[in-house]
């Protein structure tokens, strides 16, 4: 019986490739209706606003660090060390008179570069092993579950620091590339996880109904359909590369120790609060949770409006 | 349910495998001297070639990994470069100071965790629920060093509530030690708090939405009885699980928190062997860690399959 449908729809037979794409259109169409809809429902939530208030804030102190900066994030005043918030640094200065506000600024770059490199390195491999891997399931599959096991089976900075020592190089690069590694197979597991549930439906039978070749099954047809989940599991990895990169500058792998990275000064300074010189480590440290929460904001939004 | 218990058994011992590996061919990505390294640079040429005889250096790496992963297997976990002491010997001490840490916020952020859990889903979508959910998981983003930070200033620097450091004075009272042990514990229950009691949440709904809760309630029983005694002991189950999978992430997080309140526990010693490049100390580190976590999931699992009804049934089927 299902060879006898196959043969109708393959024929090529023109009414029924015309029935067939208006069906297409429609259901485009009802989707496209559904994503509005989903975005409006996105837009009225406060939470995922502010979200993305606070991100786009600190997006903009990264792209424009140097000339939002009020000062000289490198210039030092021996003379004006260690100082809580004064009317001419706002946020204090540091051990060596640094302009704090101008040094949390600055910073913005180094984390929002290497977690945004390393989750968009890690999503764009994620997704094609773990398309492949759910399409064909078999082989490929098994070994893709081995390895992301195996990542899965310690804390990422407990992973990272051990390649930084083995390879003697910690620079902000090697930490980006190394969170990357250990979130590919974590992101193609999720995609894998969604094409499992997709593939079964009737669109992917059809494409290959109309022996569409499989480069465009994965890419047309499955993809655009997994996309949302696609989009909250970024997300989630952006927020946890912030989380794990704060902390791996604090520990003194990443960033050298000069830098103005956020996680480096509270490394830095926080011997100081003793002496209640509280805010050359508590700004940097209130910037490293404003980004993690906007982030969060953000991902929680996503995954209410597109995952139900 | 035999045999998945055997494939998840399986699979946990082919992790572990697999981890031995990585971190073997990790710590050998650089060829490296160690007899040089334990001799010092102006050491004779021929003592340097010996020692690395003795110590097998100079074989093939993967030679040197099949005699390393029999030691390992043997509970010979080697000796400490900089220490000059076995790596076991580093690693008890450590282990204890961090489990009574670890125990602590675990044992802290159950009933904390259950507690927001249950008050969240009787309240679902007021205001409070909102409060505990959202706050929660953004609680759950920020590192733990960055609570340490706030936590310090607040309790330690401004109030002077509780110490800075996590470690109390010589022969200080069992009361006094613990009471070091607050803020750090504090940190990582703020981290885990979020998730834990999302999932209590969830198991709370699902349980008053449940038939057996609305024949309770029909039947007379007080409100307080039904959530008390069928809701939250069905809610309970998930908890407790999800709690355990997170044993392995509380390794992680030991090792900002040890270094900011300076606690000579198990992540301060592998931030150590990081630094000084002491390898067998950081091989040894980090698979305890993978041990851990690997035996820690895979009970964890167990425990949820065992004890959930549903998915018992559904894994005989």
């Amino acid at each position: 019986m299902s060879t006898q449908s196959n043969s109708t729809i393959v024929s090529g037979d023109p009414t029924i490739s015309r029935d067939q794409l208006s069906v297409r259109a429609r259901a485009e169409e009802e989707v496209r209706a559904q994503r509005k809809e989903r975005f409006a429902l996105l837009l009225r939530r406060p939470s995922f606003l502010i979200g993305v208030l606070i991100s786009g804030f600190w997006l903009a102190c990264a792209l424009f660090g140097s000339a939002i900066a009020p000062q000289d994030p490198a210039a030092q005043d021996l003379m004006a060390k260690l100082q809580n918030p004064t009317a001419k640094h706002w946020f204090g200065t540091d051990n060596l008179g640094r302009d704090v506000l101008s040094r949390v600024i600055v910073g913005t770059r180094v984390i929002l570069f290497v977690a945004f490199g390393a989750t968009v390195i890690a999503a764009i491999f994620g997704t094609i092993i773990g398309l492949v891997a759910g399409y064909f399931k078999g082989m490929v599959d098994e070994i893709l579950m081995r390895v992301a096991d195996v990542f899965m089976s310690m804390p990422t900075i407990v992973f990272a620091l051990l390649i930084t020592a083995s390879i003697k190089s910690d620079s902000m690069l090697v930490v980006l590339f190394i969170i990357a590694v250990v979130f590919t197979p974590i992101i193609a597991r999720t995609v894998r996880a969604s094409v499992l549930g997709e593939a079964e439906l009737e669109y992917v039978a059809a494409a290959r109904l109309r022996t569409e070749n499989t480069q465009h099954i994965l890419f047309k047809e499955l993809l655009p359909n997994i996309l949302p989940s696609l989009l909250v599991e970024f997300t989630v990895r952006l927020g946890y590369a912030i989380f794990a990169i704060a902390t791996l500058s604090f520990l003194g792998a990443g960033a050298g120790p000069d830098s103005s990275d956020w996680g480096t000064q509270v490394a830095n300074h926080y011997a100081f609060m003793n002496g209640l010189n509280w805010s050359a480590t508590v700004f940097p440290a209130l910037a490293i949770a404003l980004l993690a929460i906007g982030v969060n904001l953000i991902q929680d939004g996503l995954a209410e409006a597109f995952e139900r | 349910m035999k045999r998945f218990l055997l494939r998840r058994f399986l699979l946990a011992i082919l992790t572990l495998f697999l981890l031995t590996g990585l971190v073997f061919f990790a710590t050998h990505a650089l060829p490296g001297n160690v007899a040089q390294k334990i001799l010092g640079p102006f050491a004779d040429k021929d003592a340097v070639k010996l020692l690395n005889h003795q110590l097998g250096t100079d074989r093939p790496i993967p030679r040197q990994y099949v005699n390393w992963l029999g030691d390992t297997l043997s509970g010979d976990l080697g000796q400490s470069l900089n220490y000059d002491v076995p790596v076991t010997e580093k690693l008890r001490p450590a282990l204890g100071y961090s489990a009574r840490l670890a125990m602590l916020a675990f044992f802290a952020v159950l009933p904390i965790s259950l507690l927001g859990g249950v008050i969240a889903a009787l309240r679902k979508n007021k205001v409070i629920d909102k409060v505990i959910t959202v706050g929660g998981l953004s609680a759950a983003v920020i590192p733990e060093f960055v609570w340490a930070v706030f936590l310090i200033l607040i309790f330690g620097v401004k109030l002077k509530w509780l110490p800075v450091s996590a470690n109390a004075p010589e022969g200080s009272s069992v009361v006094e030690q613990y009471r070091h042990l607050i803020l750090p514990a504090a940190c990582l229950v703020l981290v885990l708090f979020g998730y834990i009691a999302r999932i209590t949440r969830a198991g709370v709904i699902e349980g008053m939405d449940a038939d057996y809760t609305r024949t309770a309630l029909l039947k007379g029983l007080p409100r307080r009885t039904v959530v008390g005694k069928h809701v939250l002991r069905n809610a309970l189950m998930p908890t407790i699980a999800v709690t355990a999978t997170q044993i392995g992430y509380l390794l992680g997080g030991l090792v900002a928190v040890e270094r900011i309140f300076n606690y000579p526990g198990f992540g301060q010693l592998l931030l150590t062997s990081v630094r000084q490049r002491d390898f067998p100390l950081l091989q040894a580190s980090v698979l305890i860690t993978g041990v851990l976590f690997v035996v820690t999931t895979f009970f964890a699992d167990l425990l949820y399959t065992v004890l959930n009804p549903r998915i018992r049934q559904s894994v005989i089927k």
